[in-house]
């Protein structure tokens, strides 16, 4: 049925769909909307669940581990500082090799306190063994919450499912919401094998000695090996069943383009609008959407795109003393590829906290990338130290 | 009508506290009907009878529409992340141990998130002057369940009555061991200015309920009424008990409410408490901390 949702409604009826038993959350802006109507859909029997607001995020995700540990389907969402306060949880529920999903609408980290986008907070939870999805509309939203949920159970690692604060979260679009009866042909009720069950007694969380910590870490990677292709297998799947499917990396008319746009999130779309117009003008140019993340789909990236001249990495996010993290990884991607197939790549910093990215911001950038005219690495719309002391002043 | 142009020269009005507020941040974000403001009206009144002296004061703020007060003070302040005024001020405490720092925050903050740092401080009787206002919900993100709604009170996320039971506020800071366990609602503004002074005063773990309306969120779900609706509601339930047991004065739903000074005792601070432990076991090779010496 076709409907016109917000990207947190989507998140919360992919969860509805996904048949989640149990719910456990906190309020943060800009994610409250979707537990809420979580709490509804319990309150009104259209989910069985059980739905508890707990007293913290650090709560909310310990009570999605218990819960999975004892076999259910779980699910919780968060944001930015939330996301920051599970961090020690995070690491234990990929850990614990448990099947959680997770919505997070990204959102900047305080100080100063902001409450608009940018993907710091996800990523820097990129090390801890959870598998990471950025969407760019609400419809692709509600789809991966559930081809998550077929993934995450089939490799036993969580998922985090990223959407924009705001430009996504808050926006509403038509969403084909699917049947249930069509859902749970392609999600069958969780079994997992290895669950606290009083028929078979078990201790979970015990302490391992050096020589079997390894054996445990080196399964989380075997695990992440085994997902880039289960995700590749279930987004087929349920582009079969509902005639939509993403893909790992999303491209546009990158085909026989000389420079390419690369980024995640919303951006992508935008995105968009900036290639068609700039094609106008002749411009041949092509935006690539990294979809998945981790897995890392490094050899997708390389196939796409080897052979152009140049790449222009948009991150709307930092890694200080660094610089963005889609650009690092993108190098990383690209580096072994043979040097005369090896585009040139450059990085550009942009959006945090929120500002606006607009598609006139995105024909500039890859206007001056066409030309040649951007340092390796750039941030973009920013004072510089001396502007901003005199803004400041001038505010007041 | 008349109409002649008047033109007089007025001299240039201004409410004698508005030097306590950052003028540059207001408008501020609270909703007609909501009590937060008459709250901070209480404090600065309180601070400018007693002539606080403002170099000695620090405001800690958790997050949420009370942890705005941080922001709207004209002192030293601090908008801290969710739930960690209470260990953000303990720190500021004993950096400066000359400070007296002032927890302004609301029941989400303090007693969800941040409940474990409120009854440790209590316990440790860390001298803190917490003020909670309560307004039974979460009102910077909507107005979900929090651990003070009242049992059958309507929530986004108990969208047909809330079925947890709340915390007793003042009975939880007395049992951890506050020594000055104070409840008033924003209609007795009086008695709220008064109690602010107490605590401003009093050494040790204080802890002041402050009940006030939330007209968006808590009172329009539950039809309520607006702000004045709320505050005839406080006129007409409230009873002053001071001395009260602190066990019969949990809420209920727009039941009566139990308002006065429950509990006034004194109990060594912490740093005094830890000067005296060290000062017995190392005799005059131990200098105690945070306090000065004549000379």
């Amino acid at each position: 049925m076709k409907s016109v949702i917000k990207g947190n409604s989507a998140v919360a009826h992919g969860v509805r769909l996904a048949r989640a038993q149990v719910i456990a959350a906190y309020p943060i802006t800009p994610q409250t909307s979707i537990i809420e109507d979580l709490a509804s859909f319990v309150a009104q029997g259209q989910l069985r669940a059980t739905f508890v607001k707990v007293e913290s995020e650090h709560s909310a995700l310990a009570a999605c581990i218990g819960a999975a540990s004892a076999g259910a389907r779980v699910f919780t969402a968060t944001s930015a500082q939330g996301l920051a306060l599970m961090h020690e949880l995070i690491h234990w529920a990929a850990g614990a090799r448990l099947p959680i999903v997770l919505a997070d609408v990204n959102r900047a980290m305080a100080p100063g306190w902001s409450i608009w986008t940018d993907q710091n907070d996800t990523l820097s939870q990129r090390d801890t063994g959870w598998m990471q999805v950025y969407c760019a509309s609400s419809q692709e939203v509600l789809d991966s919450v559930v081809q998550a949920y077929k993934v995450s159970e089939k490799v036993l690692l969580p998922t985090m499912i990223v959407l924009d604060a705001f430009f996504l979260s808050h926006t509403h679009e038509v969403v084909d919401i699917p049947e249930q009866e069509l859902v749970d042909r392609f999600l069958p009720p969780l079994d997992l094998p290895l669950k606290l069950d009083i028929q078979r007694p078990g201790a979970f969380g015990n302490l391992v000695f050096p020589d079997r910590y390894m054996e445990f870490r080196y399964k989380i990677e075997l695990a992440h090996r085994e997902a880039l292709e289960v995700w590749r297998q279930v987004d087929e799947e349920w582009g079969r069943l509902t005639g939509r499917s993403y893909g790992l990396v999303d491209s546009y008319k990158v085909e026989d383009a000389d420079t390419v746009l690369l980024t995640a999130g919303t951006p992508a779309s935008t995105a968009r609008v900036a290639v068609d117009r700039l094609r106008e003008e002749g411009l041949a140019v092509g935006v690539v959407r990294l979809r998945v993340f981790r897995p890392f789909p490094g050899a997708d990236l390389a196939r796409v795109l080897a052979g152009r001249r140049r790449v222009v990495v948009l991150d709307r996010n930092c890694s200080y003393g660094h610089h963005g993290i889609f650009h690092q990884e993108t190098k990383s991607a690209l580096y072994d590829l043979p040097e005369r197939r090896r585009p040139q790549l450059v990085g550009v910093i942009a959006g945090l906290g929120g500002r606006d990215i607009t598609a006139g911001d995105i024909a500039a950038i890859l206007r001056k990338a066409s030309h040649g005219e951007l340092a390796p690495v750039s941030w973009w719309n920013v004072l510089q130290p001396e502007e901003e002391l005199e803004a400041a002043v001038a505010c007041k | 009508m008349s109409s002649l142009a008047v033109n007089v020269e007025l001299p240039e009005l201004q409410n004698p506290l508005m030097p306590y507020l950052r003028q540059d941040r207001i408008p501020h974000i609270w909703c007609p009907g909501c009590g937060i403001g008459t709250s901070l009206n209480a404090f600065i009144r309180a601070l400018d009878e007693m002539q606080f002296d403002l170099n000695k004061l620090a405001v800690v703020s958790g997050i949420g529409c009370t942890g705005r007060v941080a922001g709207y003070l004209n002192v030293d302040s601090f908008h801290t992340t969710h739930g960690r005024a209470i260990p953000f001020a303990t720190g500021l405490k004993l950096g400066n141990p000359d400070l007296k720092v002032v927890v302004y925050s609301g029941d989400g903050d303090l007693f969800a998130i941040g409940g474990n740092h409120f009854i440790h401080a209590a316990r440790r009787n860390m001298d803190l002057f917490v003020v909670c206002v309560n307004n039974f919900t979460y009102g910077m993100t909507g107005g979900q369940v929090a651990p003070t709604t009242p049992l059958g009170a309507t929530q986004t996320t108990m969208p047909y009555g809330n079925f947890e039971p709340p915390f007793n506020l003042p009975y939880l800071a007395d049992s951890c061991g506050a020594v000055y366990v104070a409840r008033w609602t924003v209609y007795h503004v009086r008695q709220l200015t008064r109690a602010f002074k107490e605590g401003l005063s009093k050494k040790g773990f204080v802890f002041l309920e402050v009940l006030s309306p939330c007209p968006t969120l808590y009172s329009r779900r539950n039809r309520l009424g607006d702000g004045v609706e709320q505050l005839k509601y406080y006129k007409e339930k409230s009873v002053v008990k001071n001395g009260a047991d602190t066990r019969d004065v949990g809420l209920s739903f727009q039941g009566d409410i139990v308002v006065g000074t429950f509990v006034n005792r004194e109990r060594p601070t912490w740093l005094e408490a830890m000067n005296e432990h060290f000062s017995q076991r190392f005799g005059d090779r131990y200098q105690p901390y945070g306090v000065h010496r004549e000379d």
